[in-house]
């Protein structure tokens, strides 16, 4: 199979849907070359630095039948437009009674690794988690970045889709046929027996690591990338940590009310997984702070493969 | 630009059927049958009836918190509307939405928006859409002097005007944001000059007279279906009840000489006036127009307090599409 880059396959995805679908229109600051050349700047928009504007342009659109991709860019710059998605399209289906249909895909970057400070970089993913109305997806793998980002366009409600920043470069193996990955199915990157880890994002590759450096000292790690939060794939989680009796789970959001936090409580309190635990589960997460400037602070700053290493000593006992 | 008979004799339909809807709405909300939070139109009638009248059923609109004037305007199905302000599941929203996010996407009414400036970003979607559809139909967002102030407002007429698009931006200058009288919050004595920093074409009308608000928008919406991009109307009004029917126990807040003199130029009267001093309708006309106005109104109250309240589950539905 072929490989390419993260980058490339989340291009492709809007290539093969924008020419599947003429409803399909770009809003975005930076709009990507060979998108305006293919398909023209009435469908590929730059837009002013308005992300409330046009944020809120996108429900305008998707409201009146269109299919719009609104490019907020980092996590980060998202922010000030966030009553567009906590307070207009997260809530536009439910508080007009299902009157129409608002198929938008917001993305915009998460992670830190790419030291570029406090203000562009966040992994707020969790913070969108509590509104109902928005779905949530997080892909680590080109694979994914392609297949979860064709369902997101093809998606009838506000998606938030959430690449990592630093993974722009990454390459991997991509289908070159029609390649379609369903909300709700977590990817099990790795079988094993000992431990559950689940890792969001970028930490799929750390904890992947992690579990090849301990496979060599006989504990087997299971990787399970739950890929998207909204809808997430509990049951897998749960199935595994009944297996394994142990879970870690590793996020780099910080760690106060994360994604993390609500897996760990989704798999606890759900009576028969809590029942198969043999050590409490373990968090490895981000530090509550800001992401700090300079490379040893924020490497320090950000969950890694000895760390999760560390956690899974713990969770052994 | 003279206006029809007939188009005068809707106006004042439109806006007496506002008007009696309002007066069922703050009663019914004294008296606890409607849940909560009624934002009264009384006073601004005539901006939502002129515009919505140079409007066709195909263009959209945005509304505010004080949509119910823009709703029955624009052709929403009164019936549903105010069962949905009672909560009832034939409501336009199944009760999900009630007073504050009535919508009626049959008719192009795109939603009331309880966030003071929510509407510009969907508006002007709404506009991009119309443009993208290569029809010539137009967007109207409406929003209020203490919208004016928000972000959004800035961002959504950059847009609009970058793009060229056919988008209305419906300004009802109340002279109240809230408790703030416009003087404590705005530099500028009228609002349409803010369109200038767009280089956007603006009126700034009395948003009393009816004849005069139809008028503005008609020439507002000429140039927007011809493609000339957007077009920014002020309409000075007044509110005549507190900003939301919850603080009318507060009593009159605002100077009331201030409340006399406007309500002294009450749309309706100045339209009947017209009507009856250019001899276009007798008294008996007006009387029967009033007649059926809170005949329909009755007939929308009966059907929304025989209708059955959702079943309480029915709050986990529609939360995503298919």
């Amino acid at each position: 199979m072929r490989e390419i880059t993260y980058a490339q396959a989340m291009l492709e995805a809007l290539q093969e849907e924008f020419r599947r679908d003429k409803r399909y229109i770009y809003l975005g600051t930076i709009t990507p070359a060979p998108m305006v050349q293919e398909f023209g700047e009435e469908r590929i928009r730059s837009t002013s630095i308005s992300e409330s504007g046009f944020a809120g342009a996108a429900i305008g659109l998707a409201g009146s039948g269109y299919r719009p991709v609104a490019n907020m860019g980092m996590a980060t710059f998202a922010f000030v437009a966030m009553d567009q998605f906590v307070n207009q399209a997260a809530k536009i289906t439910y508080m007009f009674g299902g009157q129409a249909k608002f198929p938008i895909v917001y993305m915009m970057t998460v992670g830190a690794g790419g030291y570029m400070a406090a203000q562009h970089q966040i992994s707020p993913y969790a913070m969108y988690m509590n509104v109902p109305g928005l779905k949530i997806v997080l892909p680590a793998t080109p694979h994914d970045a392609k297949g979860l980002l064709k369902t997101a366009l093809r998606d009838n409600n506000p998606v938030i889709f959430f690449p990592n920043t630093v993974m722009s470069n990454l390459k991997g193996q991509v289908p070159e046929e029609e390649h379609i990955i369903p909300f709700g199915q977590a990817d099990v990157a790795r079988k094993g027996r000992d431990v559950t880890v689940v890792a969001l994002s970028r930490m799929r590759i750390e904890a992947l690591a992690a579990a090849e450096e301990l496979g060599q000292r006989g504990v087997s790690l299971e990787v399970i990338d739950p890929r998207t939060m909204v809808p997430l794939d509990i049951k897998a989680i749960r199935d595994s940590v009944a297996r394994t009796g142990r879970l870690v789970v590793v996020d780099e959001a910080c760690s106060t009310c994360s994604a993390a936090s609500e897996i760990t409580a989704l798999v606890v309190k759900d009576a028969q997984t809590f029942g198969k635990l043999k050590s409490a589960p373990k968090l490895v997460c981000g530090l509550n702070v800001p992401i700090p400037y300079s490379p040893p602070m924020e490497k320090y700053a950000v969950p890694d493969k000895n760390r999760i290493m560390d956690a899974v000593s713990e969770a052994m006992g | 630009m003279s206006i029809s008979k007939e188009e005068l004799f809707r106006l004042y339909r439109t806006m007496l059927t506002i008007r009696r809807f309002e007066e069922h709405s703050y009663t019914g909300y004294a008296s606890n049958a409607i849940p909560r939070l009624v934002h009264s139109y009384i006073g601004e009638e005539a901006c939502a009836a002129g515009v919505c009248a140079a409007l066709r059923r195909e263009d959209k609109i945005v509304s505010t918190h004080r949509g119910h004037g823009h709703c029955i305007a624009k052709g929403a199905d009164i019936r549903r509307m105010t069962a949905e302000i009672y909560g009832r599941s034939t409501g336009l929203c199944k009760g999900k939405g009630g007073s504050m996010h009535i919508a009626d996407f049959s008719v192009g009414m795109l939603g009331a928006n309880g966030i003071v400036g929510g509407g510009f970003g969907i508006g002007v979607g709404a506009a991009l859409a119309c443009k993208l559809d290569k029809s010539d139909r137009v967007a109207v967002v409406f929003f209020g002097d203490g919208a004016s102030r928000e972000g959004t407002f800035h961002e959504g007429m950059n847009l609009a005007a970058l793009w060229k698009l056919p988008l209305v931006f419906a300004c009802e200058n109340n002279h109240y944001g809230a408790s703030n009288h416009v003087s404590k919050v705005i530099p500028i004595k009228d609002i349409a000059q803010s369109a200038t920093a767009y280089d956007m074409p603006s009126k700034v009308v009395d948003g009393n007279d009816v004849a005069a608000v139809y008028q503005a928008a008609q020439e507002a919406v000429t140039k927007a279906r011809a493609g000339e991009g957007p077009f920014f109307l002020e309409m000075k009004t007044y509110r005549w009840r507190a900003h939301t029917e919850a603080m009318t126990v507060l009593g009159e807040t605002r100077p009331l000489d201030e409340v006399e003199s406007w309500k002294k130029r009450d749309p309706l009267v100045i339209m009947e006036k017209r009507l009856l001093e250019d001899k276009t309708a007798t008294k008996s006309q007006l009387e029967a127009i009033d007649k059926e106005a809170r005949a329909v109104i009755d007939d929308a109250v009966n059907f929304a307090l025989s209708s059955p309240l959702p079943k309480p589950e029915d709050a986990l539905a529609d939360v995503f599409s298919d």
